[in-house]
C-alpha cells in the first residue's frame, strides 16, 4: 500500500533528524533510493527547486516524493508523516518546557548529535559529489569529457559565492546560465 | 468565541511565514521574529532563542518546531495546530503544483543543460551548510570522534542512518553521565 508506505516511511525520516534543512539529508537519500522514489540525479535537481520555492525542504521534498508516486492523496500522505513527530513531541515538550530546558539527558544527546550530523551531511555531500562528477561511474574516462570540466568549474565558483553570502536562487541560476551556455556550445 | 480570532490570526501569520521563506530552517527565524515579537507581541526577544534552542534539540524541520511551539504558547493545542498547518500550506501547494510541471519540462535539452548546471551549484550549497553545520557542532575529541565516525560508517558501510544516530545520540549521553560523575567527585 503506498500511502501507508509513503506515511510510514517520511514519520521515520521526521522522527530522526535532528537540526533544519540539509540534516534530513542523509536519511532523505537513504529512503528514496531504498524505495527507488527518485534517483541521486533526480534528488540533486530537487535540492535545487526546493530551494528555489518557499518553505522547509523537509516539507517540500515530502510533498514532491508523495505527489510523483501516489498523486494528490500521496503528498499528503508523505507530508503529514514528515510533520507529526515534530508536532506530538512539541506539544509535549512546550508542557515540561523548563524541565527539558535544563536536562542534562538532552543536553549530552545533542553532544553526540550535533557532530554526528555534520558527518552524515559529509558522507551525503560524498555520495552526491560522486553521481554529479562522475555520472557513469567512477571511472578515469570523465576526465577527458567537457561536463566534468564544466561542473567542476561552477561547482569552485559556486563555493566562492556560497561562502560570499550569495543568495542561493542566485547561485542556482547562475549555474543554470553557465549549464545552459555550457551545453549550447557542446552541441554546436 | 475569543479563542477563534487568534487561532486565525496564528493560522494567517505562519501562512505568511511560510509563504515569503525560501530555504527553510534558519532562514525563517528572522521572520518569525518579526512577525511574533515585533509585529503581534505574542512572544519575547528571549523566547525566540529559547524556540530555537528547542528546535534544534527535538527532531523535525525547524520551521515546523518553531510554528508548534508558538502555536502552542499562545493558543493550546488548536493554536498549534493553526500555526502548523499555516506554515507547511505554501510549501505543500506550491510543490504538488511544481511536480506536475517539472516532469513535462524534463525532456526539454535546454532544461538538462540548466539542470546539469544547477547540480553542480547544489554540491556547492550543501558544502556551505556542512561548513555551518560544523560550525555549530561542539569541539574536541569526542566530537570529532563521532563526526569520523558517523561519516565513514555512513559513506563506507551499509549501515542504517536510523542506527547511526540512535548511538551517536546515545554515546552523547553516555559522555555526559561519565563527566557529570566526574564532576561530582
Amino acid at each position: 500500500m503506498i500511502y501507508f508506505d509513503l506515511f510510514l516511511t517520511f514519520l521515520k525520516i521526521g522522527l530522526f533528524t535532528f537540526g533544519g534543512g540539509y540534516a534530513m539529508l542523509p536519511m532523505i537519500q537513504e529512503e528514496v533510493a531504498a524505495h527507488s522514489w527518485l534517483n541521486q540525479s533526480e534528488l540533486i535537481d530537487f535540492i535545487a527547486v526546493s530551494e528555489s520555492t518557499p518553505g522547509p525542504f523537509a516539507v517540500n521534498i515530502a510533498t514532491f516524493v508523495g505527489t510523483r508516486t501516489g498523486g494528490i492523496f500521496g503528498g499528503l500522505c508523505a507530508t503529514f508523516g514528515v510533520v507529526l513527530p515534530s508536532f506530538v513531541i512539541i506539544l509535549f515538550v512546550a508542557r515540561f518546557y523548563q524541565k527539558f530546558k535544563s536536562s542534562k539527558l538532552v543536553a549530552g544527546a545533542m553532544n553526540g548529535l550535533k557532530p554526528a550530523v555534520v558527518g552524515l551531511i559529509g558522507a551525503a555531500l560524498l555520495s552526491l559529489s560522486v553521481t554529479v562528477f562522475f555520472p557513469a561511474g567512477l571511472n578515469m574516462a570523465v576526465f577527458s569529457t567537457a561536463q566534468f570540466y564544466v561542473s567542476l568549474g561552477i561547482f569552485a565558483v559556486a563555493v566562492v559565492l556560497a561562502f560570499k553570502k550569495l543568495h542561493p536562487i542566485l547561485i542556482i541560476l547562475l549555474s543554470a546560465v553557465i549549464g545552459v551556455i555550457a551545453g549550447m556550445i557542446g552541441t554546436a | 468565541m475569543k479563542r477563534l480570532p487568534k487561532t486565525l490570526s496564528l493560522f494567517l501569520t505562519f501562512l505568511k511565514i511560510g509563504l515569503f521563506t525560501f530555504g527553510g530552517g534558519y532562514a525563517m527565524i528572522p521572520l518569525i521574529q518579526r512577525e511574533t515579537v515585533d509585529h503581534k507581541k505574542w512572544i519575547s526577544d528571549k523566547d525566540i532563542l529559547d524556540i530555537v534552542a528547542i528546535a534544534e534539540s527535538t527532531p523535525g524541520p525547524i520551521a515546523i518546531n518553531a510554528a508548534t511551539f508558538i502555536g502552542y504558547r499562545v493558543g493550546g493545542f488548536w493554536g498549534a495546530m493553526a500555526a502548523t498547518v499555516g506554515v507547511v500550506l505554501p510549501s505543500f501547494t506550491i510543490i504538488a503544483a511544481i511536480s506536475y510541471v517539472l516532469a513535462a519540462f524534463q525532456n526539454v535539452v535546454w532544461i538538462q543543460y540548466a539542470f546539469n548546471g544547477i547540480r553542480a551549484g547544489v554540491l556547492a550549497l550543501i558544502v556551505k551548510a556542512l561548513w555551518s553545520m560544523y560550525k555549530q557542532s561542539p569541539k574536541g575529541i569526542f566530537s570529532y570522534l563521532i563526526m569520523f565516525g558517523a561519516f565513514a560508517v555512513t559513506a563506507f558501510l551499509p549501515v542504517n542512518v536510523v542506527f547511526v544516530i540512535l548511538f551517536c545520540a546515545a554515546a552523547g549521553i553516555v559522555q555526559a553521565l561519565i563527566i557529570g560523575r566526574r564532576d561530582k567527585r
